[in-house]
């Protein structure tokens, strides 16, 4: 089985993108099947498992960072899809926090980004951008061709070996690049591991703690002068 | 890349049915424009030409450059994209002043005198808008014909982009007759998709959509060139009123009365 995993900014076009390449690689009798990691509320996998019928899951991280349960259940999604008889494995991410990448080694990284989310998007989104395989620059046709161009050189200047595929998804162009790089992927290769390292250290504000201020934290911590130091054992 | 013609192959239309107009050709130069109906699909033509379709897209049309395709996964360098599209939908979203963002532009574009492109990128643009841009605007702050005014000047000039897709410009409050008088004098293909028969008389030929099909292809043709003379008259006499009500005047039946007169003198 073959793995793809779609991350991007909300509201970017991810699932846009995604129901167009299913419906391609139906065309060519694979059996794909979907699944969604959001926060709070996701309604994708019902949508597109009535429009095209496929074994579809979603998973609420809740109170985890998406990326981050994205980690500590992937191996169980690998295992469901296998179980459904699935040929490749599309895993939608939410993608919020931009200090880590959802990818996996040897598996497809495909990052979503709309171009009307101005020029400087790609210098803002760090790895979920400089990790991936494939750049999909989603609503091209809403913006002047100036900008586009700006935007589609600070990607390449954000990733210098990406591809980009630019696309109008909702007419389904520039869709077919994109399905002739999944047919071209691996397959997945286990155990499986994140591409990129996940952010410094271990953070007392995931686990909960509320207070401000570096004093009350432990860890690898910053002053306000971007000086990093360590507190604790 | 050093373009000397665009090839488009006809492909089929909304009903599945192959195209009247199998093929026509684009040289450096030429202007045409695409006509008819809202919905007949015209946009689509040129999105197809813009993407350089290669039977991939719904309407399963073929471009080619130079007599070659263009493979799938061809990535254009930002700097030598060919073709800039202005659509009615195209708006510019940054914030920037009107300057900074040529600035970024034309050195994205790898241009060498910035300073004096800019200037120029502007006072192309000036000549099509009612009032002029001024450097220090922020993008956001310009009107509509200002946008696209600007669209143009920095497709042609910064962009300097050798095929350049114009989507119904005439609904954008700009001097259009000025624009193509100026366009004429960039050795570019220009392809309008427009309503306006002034337009659309001034081309070397027009595409005539129907239900997403090419159905005919039309050399403008020596009768037709006279024509658009007439035409452009007509057309001076609603422009002249336009400038009138724009600047605050009252109009006089007569004084129309006298100017359709002379017309036909």
């Amino acid at each position: 089985m073959k793995l793809v995993i779609f991350a991007g900014p909300p509201t970017c076009g991810k699932t846009t993108v995604i129901r167009q390449v299913i419906r391609r690689m139906l065309k060519k009798e694979y059996k794909p099947s979907f699944v969604k990691i959001d926060v709070l509320y996701a309604d994708e996998d019902e949508t597109i498992n009535k429009e095209f019928g496929i074994p579809t899951k979603k998973i609420y991280s809740g109170e985890l960072c998406p990326d981050h349960c994205n980690v500590v259940v992937l191996d169980e999604i690998v295992d469901w899809a296998r179980n459904q008889g699935s040929d490749y494995l599309f895993v939608e991410t939410a993608g919020l926090c931009l200090r880590c990448s959802p990818y996996i080694e040897n598996s497809l990284g495909v990052v979503v980004l709309e171009s009307t989310s101005g020029m400087n998007l790609p210098r803002k989104i760090g790895p979920m951008l400089t990790l991936a395989d494939i750049a999909v620059i989603t609503k091209i046709d809403l913006i002047s061709q100036a900008e586009r161009e700006v935007f589609r050189y600070r990607v390449i200047e954000a990733a210098k070996e990406i591809r980009i595929v630019e696309s109008n998804a909702l007419y389904g162009i520039g869709i077919d690049p994109i399905v002739k790089q999944i047919e071209k992927s691996n397959e997945i290769e286990e155990p499986m591991f994140l591409r990129g390292n996940p952010p410094v250290g271990t953070c007392t504000i995931c686990a909960g703690k509320k207070e401000i201020g570096a004093k009350n934290h432990f860890g690898v911590l910053r002053t306000m002068e971007q000086e990093l130091f360590y507190v604790g054992e | 890349m050093d373009i000397r013609k665009i090839t488009v192959f006809g492909g089929i239309g909304k009903n599945g049915e192959p195209e009247n107009v199998e093929r026509f050709d684009l040289k450096m130069g030429d202007i045409i424009s695409i006509v008819g109906p809202t919905g007949c699909g015209k946009t689509t033509l040129i999105n197809d030409i813009e993407l350089f379709a290669n039977c991939n897209t719904p309407s399963k049309r073929k471009v080619l450059i130079n007599d070659e395709t263009i493979p799938e996964d061809f990535s254009f360098d930002p700097k030598e994209h060919p073709i800039a599209l202005i659509s009615q939908y195209t708006n510019f979203l940054s914030d920037l002043p009107v300057g900074e963002f040529l600035k970024i532009h034309a050195t994205v574009r790898g241009a060498e005198n910035i300073e004096q492109i800019i200037a120029e990128t502007l006072e192309f643009a000036n000549q099509l808008t009612g009032e002029a841009i001024i450097r220090n605007t922020a993008m956001t702050e310009l009107s509509g014909g200002q946008t696209r005014s600007l669209l143009i000047a920095d497709a042609v000039i910064i962009g300097n982009s050798p095929i350049i897709l114009l989507d119904e410009i005439e609904n954008a409050g700009i001097n259009r007759t000025k624009a193509l008088e100026l366009l004429k004098n960039y050795k570019k293909i220009f392809v309008f998709v427009t309503h306006d028969p002034r337009i659309a008389l001034l081309s070397d030929f027009r595409i005539v959509m129907k239900s997403g099909s090419m159905q005919k292809l039309i050399r403008t043709n020596q009768e037709e060139t006279l024509a658009a003379g007439e035409l452009k008259k007509i057309d001076d006499i609603v422009l002249h009123f336009r400038g009138l009500i724009r600047a605050g005047e009252e109009i006089s039946e007569l004084v129309l009365r006298e100017s359709i007169q002379s017309l036909a003198k």
